[in-house]
């Protein structure tokens, strides 16, 4: 509640601007700190309430990131009653992304949903009557959708996260038994010992951070795919879906550059849309390769809708395609349910869909959607669906996470060879393990004095 | 036939570690005060191992001392052995541990407490509390004495219906011989408080004549011992040794032999006992591939021939006890003289009081010590002293007093006590505090003596005491700062060459110098003495503040931010099941605790950092709503 705090305060994806705006004592410092405007003046020095051409660098690069115009208003007289800078850059996703993180990375933390208008409330610049509607705000985060899909987007990461937390939990453990047990003859680890090991959690966590650099940083959802054989309407069913959900709708290709995705958002639960419909330009001749493309991309699925033709009927592509769905959450949509001689039901498929989920749809007239998105949700909530990606950070709080841990990691290193004591190399390692369990959702101490009991022999 | 003994503003019930500290800080702090007890024979009994402090639990006796209390002054006064732990392990966790006699400990609490102005000590069996429309009223005793009374420290330890087990003999009584406490349990009860069982144990008591010490290896004490209190200037005890040996296979062979007849196995024990002290019927069971396990011998005084032998904490039949003691190394021979045993006691669900330690259910009801599921000496007078300083702000009708994690080892333990509750007897580690490299044992003066000294419980000399220390200690920080010191200087070519340190390339003052891990101030000292010799706590002082300086700083910076959110205080009257966007666990367990503070209530399981905002949103609405 007192920390400076940004966010990207515009819907992404939406226009040419985009706004990150720092809110509380140190927004002035933060943005200071990324900001060159124009005739070098500081952040600190321009009016209120005025707006500056500048550009945005990583200090720790000197390098630009974005041309920026940067307002600064101080408090009380602003939206949180604090003071706010608001950097507005170029739109794009991803220049965007980039500014927040360096902004992140000099000072600030990211803000909680609603944080924002929490902060409004609180200092005094929203009426009583706006109390009901921030309490929603705070809430809906925390309601099951948001969660729920936030909690599954951590299973991916959580094994690996789980692993490096045991380990600096292990270290806490020793350090923390041999200071409160001192006389009990309990195993001590050597320095080195002790080194090595926080180099080894170190590594680990920067293997994370590597990959939220490279692979689809920052995206967030359940990957779901779209397969079918062309012309089943895959793409009316996208265009369908996206038609009444464009919220956070980005267009930045994905690791190939022939799939589309696509991010909407079904009942509060983010969810990236593979659209492999775009193979299909590779033309009718190789349609084949269209088939194996989906394939691949239904390796990497969390979810797959399976959309069959109620004209066409069941073909041996589809066949093919099903056959390779192994264990996958799936949802068979049949769809174009509209036209005139429709050669399968429902009913035909009931060998086929094997108790799986089946929704008759017309992606063209939008029937049977809002049914679609009721399974969907179901799935996804009732945790049949798993957010997989190995080892990929995809949210940016998990990054900023990293980020601490890694830094307290370094600390502590430099602390085993500078000679300090116990007590404060167990500051740094609480430090990180408690920064790793941001990530999963679990900080208390009695932790490590579990682990004491269950390792150590003590007692007199 | 009951009949009107007399009238006083407090009534302790029990005068353990816990009872003695609640009935001295009452008089003290001007109230009159009544001390009653099942034997005065007993008081500030220490049934279990004759030792205080060590991590943490050394942290709370400085604590209580500071604040101007007696656990650390009667330990310095009948000590036989001082050490200071974990000196290798940093300042932070510096920690004083006391051998004492046993039987001294309490011949000299009992003349404390008897001597002490305002304050009546008896003897009696207090079996009610009496309550009227305001709350308490008083206590009626066994014997029908009815003492009328404002307010009630309940200090009975392991008394309250407690039972002994050794093998498979059990009987109602409390430690060492003594009656339990049966009919108070059901007053209690009637009040609504909630009671639940826990166990704890101690090990047989040998005859020292009958140990072979060449056998074992010897732990003598530190040859220059530090006192624990801040007014005790010398140690002037005799200092006597404690012994080491260890377990073997054969001892582990005969327990694994026996263990079908030990009442932890059989089901005879219901109570919870703490893992961090198992019998060693336990460590066998549990950690069954160690080969040896440390048992140390340790006098329980020096008029008596019994020895404690830590590590053997048992309720094995006798026959057994007896069997697996003669296996090891130095105790071929050994004669029991007293058996070890488990007791089980009933407990208070600590959640039912408030950070003060008064009780929710009753104004004027105050519980400390065992009682509130905490096991050892030092947990018991912490709570003791708060008790008994509440119970006194309470008849003074001023706010009670509430140390903050930030502040104490005792607000700690009491946060966690009153805020989560415990699920076995909580004992107090260094590991439970975040602000540990604040919360050290050397600067507990410095962090509480003003309180006590504002609130009337710390004597004036005392006071004067720390502020001569701080004074010292500005000086010589200033000093350190202003005494710049050349490369050429001869002393420190020295005396930096001599710790292999780097040379000096440019002035620096001592300070800077101090701040170098390789150099302590005594080389500091070397290279430019203070100008009239200064006191080794005001040098570990200088010492600790500038080397940890940034350690220091960063955790002061976490303190804020946690004091801030401490700081919103939550109204009593609050009804939880009204605010709308709280959890339905969340109602339901801010409505059982009732935190005092948002921050507090974030502590609580159950309560998220998003309910958390919500009741910052509530407590803004309520704000302006009532204007």
């Amino acid at each position: 509640m007192f920390d400076t705090i940004a966010a990207i305060s515009t819907p992404l994806g939406e226009g040419g601007i985009g706004i990150v705006r720092i809110s509380g004592k140190e927004a002035l410092l933060v943005a200071d700190r990324v900001c060159r405007l124009k005739k070098g003046e500081s952040v600190f020095n321009i009016s209120s309430h005025t707006i500056n051409y500048g550009f945005v660098i990583d200090p720790a690069t000197n390098s630009r990131i974005d041309e920026a115009l940067v307002s600064v208003m101080l408090g009380p007289r602003t939206y949180t009653g604090e003071d706010v800078v608001e950097i507005n850059c170029h739109g794009g996703i991803v220049p965007l992304r980039k500014v927040l993180d360096t902004v992140l990375a000099n000072g600030a933390v990211l803000a909680e949903e609603g944080e924002f208008t929490k902060r409004a409330f609180l200092n005094g610049r929203l009426d009583l009557a706006q109390a009901e509607a921030v309490i929603d705000i705070i809430r809906s985060r925390t309601e099951k959708g948001m969660d729920l899909a936030v909690s599954q987007l951590a299973g991916y990461l959580s094994s690996e996260v789980n692993d490096l937390r045991d380990e600096v939990l292990e270290l806490l453990a020793f350090i923390e038994a041999s200071i409160d047990f001192p006389e009990e003859d309990i195993e001590e680890l050597g320095i080195e010992e002790i080194k090595k090991r926080i180099s080894q959690v170190g590594r680990g966590v920067e293997r994370l951070l590597e990959g939220s650099k490279k692979g689809r940083i920052y995206r967030e959802g359940i990957r779901m795919v779209i397969a079918g054989r062309p012309n089943v309407g895959k793409s009316s069913l996208l265009n369908a879906l996206m038609k009444e959900k464009r919220a956070i709708v980005t267009d930045i290709p994905g690791t190939t550059r022939d799939v589309i995705e696509e991010l909407i958002n079904i009942k509060g639960i983010p969810i990236r849309i593979v659209d492999t419909a775009g193979i299909r330009t590779t033309s009718d001749l190789v349609e084949r390769i269209g088939v194996e493309k989906t394939l691949e991309y239904l390796e990497r699925a969390d979810l797959v809708l399976m959309v069959l033709d109620s004209e066409v009927g069941v073909t041996s592509e589809d066949m093919e395609i099903i056959g390779n769905l192994g264990g996958k959450p799936v949802v068979f949509v049949l769809n174009k349910i509209d036209v005139k001689n429709p050669v399968i039901f429902q009913k035909d498929l009931d060998g086929l869909v094997k108790g799986r989920p089946l929704v008759e749809i017309s992606a063209t007239l939008e029937i049977g959607l809002s049914q679609l998105e009721e399974v969907l949700a179901e799935m996804i909530l009732g945790g049949q669906v798993h957010a997989q990606e190995q080892g990929m950070v995809t949210r940016l709080r998990h990054v900023e996470s990293l980020r601490k841990a890694a830094r307290h990691l370094e600390q502590a290193l430099e602390g085993c060879f500078l000679g300090i004591a116990p007590d404060l190399l167990s500051v740094d390692l609480r430090g990180a393990w408690e920064a790793l369990g941001e990530i999963t959702g679990d900080t208390t101490s009695e932790d490590v004095l579990d682990r004491i009991f269950a390792e150590f022999c003590i007692g007199k | 036939m009951r009949y009107k003994a007399g009238s006083y503003d407090i009534v302790v019930i029990g005068a353990g570690h816990a009872g003695c500290e609640a009935g001295l800080a009452g008089a003290r702090m001007g109230c009159k005060t009544l001390l009653i007890t099942l034997s005065l024979d007993n008081v500030a009994l220490m049934p279990c191992n004759p030792a205080v402090g060590g991590p943490a639990k050394g942290h709370l006796v400085r604590e209580v001392d500071a604040l101007g209390g007696e656990i650390g002054i009667n330990t310095d006064k009948t000590l036989i052995q001082m050490r200071l732990l974990n000196t290798g392990k940093g300042p932070a966790v510096h920690a004083l541990r006391a051998q004492t006699d046993k039987r001294v400990y309490q011949m000299e609490m009992t003349k404390t407490i008897e001597s002490q102005e305002k304050l009546t000590v008896k003897q009696g069996m207090v079996e009610e509390v009496l309550v009227d429309e305001k709350g308490v009223a008083g206590v009626v005793t066994q014997t029908g004495a009815v003492f009328r009374c404002r307010a009630v420290v309940i200090a009975t330890g392991t008394y309250l219906k407690g039972r002994i087990i050794i093998g498979n003999i059990m009987y109602d009584g409390g430690p060492n011989g003594q009656f339990p406490s049966i009919g108070l349990a059901a007053s209690l009860k009637s009040l609504g408080l909630n009671l639940f069982r826990f166990k704890t144990g101690t090990p047989p008591r040998v005859d020292r004549r009958t140990v072979d010490f060449s056998r074992m290896t010897i732990q003598p004490g530190d040859p220059n011992p530090l006192p624990f209190s801040f007014m005790t200037d010398r140690l002037e005890r005799p200092h006597v040794p404690c012994w080491l040996t260890y377990t073997n296979e054969r001892t582990h062979t005969v327990i694994k032999e026996n263990l079908h007849r030990s009442p932890l196995y059989s089901g005879l024990i219901e109570g919870v006992g703490p893992r961090y002290c198992p019998s060693i019927e336990d460590k066998i069971v549990r950690f069954g591939d160690k080969e040896a396990h440390q048992i140390f011998v340790e006098p329980e005084g020096l008029l008596t021939y019994e020895m404690y032998v830590q590590g053997m904490s048992t309720s094995l039949p006798e026959d057994v006890q007896l069997q697996m003691l003669r296996t090891i190394k130095g105790m071929e021979n050994v004669e029991i003289m007293r058996p070890g045993y488990a007791i089980e006691y009933e407990v208070v669900d600590a959640t039912q009081l408030k950070p003060s330690l008064e009780t929710k259910v009753c104004p004027g009801l105050f519980t400390a010590g065992q009682l509130n599921g905490t096991s050892g000496y030092e947990e018991a007078a912490a709570q003791g002293i708060i008790a008994g300083i509440n119970a006194a702000r309470y008849c003074q009708g001023q706010d009670p007093v509430i140390l903050k994690r930030s502040e104490a080892y005792i607000g700690v333990l009491i946060d966690d006590l009153v805020t989560k509750g415990t699920r076995e007897p909580y004992r107090m580690m260094t590991s439970r505090a975040e602000y540990r490299l604040l919360l050290r044992q050397d600067n507990a003066d410095l962090r509480l003596t003003a309180l006590g000294h504002r609130i009337g419980l710390a004597s004036e000399a005392r006071y004067q005491r720390l502020i001569a220390k701080k004074e010292r200690i500005k000086q010589e920080l200033e000093r350190l700062q202003k005494t710049v010191v050349s490369p050429t200087d001869e002393l420190a070519i020295m005396v930096l060459e001599k710790k292999g340190s780097s040379q000096l390339k440019g002035p620096a003052n001592l300070g800077d110098l101090l701040r170098r891990p390789e150099l302590s101030y005594e080389d500091i000292a070397r290279i430019s003495p203070s100008t009239e010799p200064l006191p080794r706590e005001v040098e570990a002082q200088v010492e600790i503040q500038l080397k940890y300086e940034g350690y220091i700083t960063r955790q002061l910076a976490q303190v804020e931010r946690f004091e801030k959110i401490e700081e919103r205080a939550l109204p009593q009257d609050i009804d939880y099941g009204q605010i709308r966007g709280l959890s339905k666990e969340a109602q339901q367990k801010l409505a059982a605790i009732r935190p005092v503070s948002v921050g507090q209530a974030g502590r609580i399981s159950g309560v998220s950092p998003a309910d958390v905002n919500v009741l910052l949103i509530y407590l803004e609405q309520r704000r302006r709503e009532r204007g």
